[in-house]
């Protein structure tokens, strides 16, 4: 019998046309916009993005790393070294950023893949750890206390005056719509790109080595190539994310920059609430987490031990998180990316 | 001599790393759970024995006599209604569970007990030394050490020569077929974090003598353990405690160069063990 094989859904062509048309709105949002929303929306798209990097390693590719904020920290860091050593323009110093995250992951993808099973994420963390105490040696990036960008580097950002310009804005609201669409760019970025990853021959390599690592070599995957390859993309990319989000704040510190509360437990807690595994899930989780610290980030502890109890929460009663509870019920999905054999006749749903 | 009096503190540092890997390695030697709340249940235990020295006005010891009862009903209880219920062929619930338990204990903790740092008064204990020829060492981390000794050969006895133990490798190497022969894997396992949170009670004893805690120092205490786990290699106790000793001795010839370097130290010795033995120094488990 004929039969061809696709990921293809209504669903999934539908929702690909709103995604358009979704990113367009974005894109001219700033135009009618106020600057709060922007800024909102950037803490939105950031998260965003650092969790579909997260889940993309973990959810996807079974490495579940406790080690991000080693690359947004050293992203953010060679960021400011750019600016302040070499006297880059913030916004191209932030490719010096992917790239020092991208270098930093090579050595800690070598350490921790060696270690066994769970025990990997806690290698992560080590290297984060050292990324941390070395960086607190720097003195000229201001050591254990941090610095901040100089204002000549902060005051012309190639761009921010066109903007300004363009939307009749102050500089500092330029500045935040310039950080706005560079995070719509990554975010939509990484996103698209982790889709095509999925859908391609290596996507279904990296969901065989999660599942079952030598029945994938078994069967030809180089197990160990798919997780490199992914493992180093998705550092480099939180690399850039970071550097990007130190742009915006212009000030940084050690703790804060690698501190693994906000770059890791909280993106952890937006993949793991809104569905690990599923693209749609960090969109749900982000919207859900932005809405739980705007209206509860006052309370400060009681806030993160509310997040982390829902955490525990959801892995116990609904461990495919809330896009999981959806896709159940009504066998949506925005980005579907599973295969399905269609039989010749048969009509595509 | 203070290169021989810097050595000698960091093997004894070590035994109080290997009072805090003890519990991780039981766990994940029966289970293969790393429980990332690992070090925040250290600090919860060194708080629940203060709250007793303060209520009863009991020296250290018989405090931590009385936590160790309540801390293996804490961590019986944790992995008959939680872990247990996440535990399977995929290493991501459990991890992820523990993780969010550790930032939930360390918040839970803040609150309870606020930042400020605390400290277990052991009276003249604290200050005692005993001269040993050309070192003097003070009598708490040596009491530390031996009781680090004591606790493994104590794990190994348990292991290998009871009932109990049986049960252990059994669930270990195969609960299925364990479970076959009346052995109930859940059960078996909710007695190990039990017995592995008496192990954590005893650590937070000795952790809260010797220096300040307060609830955001857990992770750190969880980084060294697995650090001397990793060490020793999987599934060796006693070399747990020789990874224990190493990153112990890192750590005070670190100090000794520059204050700032002690973690580093430590971190750094064991990146270069796992360049050179991936699988640690005594390797026993496969896994």
């Amino acid at each position: 019998m004929a039969y061809t094989v696709t990921t293809r859904t209504r669903a999934g062509r539908i929702a690909g046309v709103i995604a358009l048309f979704l990113i367009a709105l974005a894109l001219i949002l700033p135009a009618f916009a106020s600057r709060s929303l922007i800024q909102d929306l950037f803490f939105i798209l950031t998260m965003l993005t650092l969790a579909q990097l997260w889940n993309l390693i973990a959810g996807f590719g079974g490495m579940v790393s406790v080690g991000q904020q080693a690359f947004v920290g050293i992203g953010a860091y060679a960021m400011f070294g750019g600016v302040i050593l070499m006297g880059w323009d913030p916004i191209p110093a932030i490719l010096i950023g992917g790239l020092a995250a991208f270098l930093l992951a090579i050595p800690m993808a070598y350490f921790a893949f060696r270690l066994a099973g769970a025990y990997f994420a806690i290698g992560t963390w080590v290297i984060a750890e050292v990324a941390r105490l070395l960086i607190a040696q720097w003195k000229t990036l201001g050591g254990g206390t941090g610095t901040s960008l100089p204002r000549e580097a902060t005051s012309d950002i190639i761009g921010v005056e066109a903007i300004a310009n363009l939307f009749g804005l102050r500089d500092a609201a330029a500045r935040d719509v310039l950080a706005y669409w560079l995070a719509l760019a990554l975010a939509v970025g990484t996103m698209a790109a982790i889709y095509a990853l999925l859908r391609s021959r290596t996507g279904l390599a990296l969901a065989a080595v999660r599942d079952n690592d030598n029945a994938a070599r078994s069967v030809g995957v180089n197990a160990a190539r798919v997780k490199w390859l992914v493992f180093l993309a998705a550092a480099a990319m939180t690399g850039l994310v970071g550097a990007l989000i130190y742009v915006q704040t212009a000030r940084i510190s050690p703790d804060a920059a690698f501190s693994v509360t906000t770059w890791t437990a909280y993106v952890i807690f937006i993949a793991v609430i809104g569905g690990i595994g599923r693209l749609e899930g960090p969109i749900l989780g982000v919207l859900v987490f932005w809405g739980l610290q705007t209206a509860f980030a006052d309370y400060g502890s009681w806030y993160l031990l509310a997040l982390g109890c829902l955490a525990i929460a959801t892995m116990l009663f609904a461990p495919s998180g809330l896009w999981g509870l959806i896709h159940d019920r009504t066998g949506i999905a925005l980005f579907p990316v599973q295969r399905r054999l269609i039989l010749e006749g048969a009509i595509d749903g | 001599m203070i290169w021989l009096d810097v050595l000698v503190q960091g093997i004894l540092l070590g035994g109080l790393y290997a009072l805090f890997a003890a519990g991780l390695s039981l766990v994940f030697g029966i289970m293969r759970l790393v429980n990332l709340a690992h070090g925040d249940l250290i600090i919860f235990a060194a708080f629940a024995i203060l709250l007793i020295t303060g209520s009863t006005g009991l020296n250290p010891f018989l405090a931590a006599l009385l936590a160790a009862p309540l801390m293996f009903a804490a961590g019986w209880a944790l992995q008959r209604f939680v872990l247990n219920r996440v535990l399977g062929k995929d290493i991501l619930p459990p991890l992820l569970v523990t993780f969010g338990l550790s930032v939930a204990l360390q918040n839970g903790m803040l609150e309870a007990f606020s930042a400020d740092s605390q400290r277990l008064t052991a009276g003249p204990l604290e200050s005692a030394s005993i001269d040993l020829g050309p070192v003097t060492v003070g009598t708490l981390p040596l009491l530390t050490f031996a009781s680090a000794v004591l606790v493994i050969f104590a794990l190994n006895r348990i292991f290998y020569t009871t009932g109990l133990g049986r049960a252990f490798r059994a669930v270990s190497d195969d609960p299925t077929t364990a479970s076959l022969m009346g052995i109930n894997p859940k059960s078996v396992f909710a007695i190990a974090t039990g017995l592995a949170m008496v192990i954590v009670t005893i650590a937070a004893l000795y952790l809260g003598m010797r220096s300040n805690f307060d609830p955001s120092i857990g992770p750190a205490r969880l980084l060294y353990a697995f650090q001397a786990v990793i060490i020793g290699g999987l599934g060796s106790l006693w070399g747990t405690l020789a990874g224990g000793a190493i990153i112990g001795v890192a750590q005070t010839f670190g100090a000794q160069l520059n204050p700032e370097w002690q973690i580093l130290a430590g971190h750094i010795a064991f990146l270069i063990v796992l360049l050179i033995r991936p699988r640690g120094l005594f390797p026993r488990a496969v896994d």
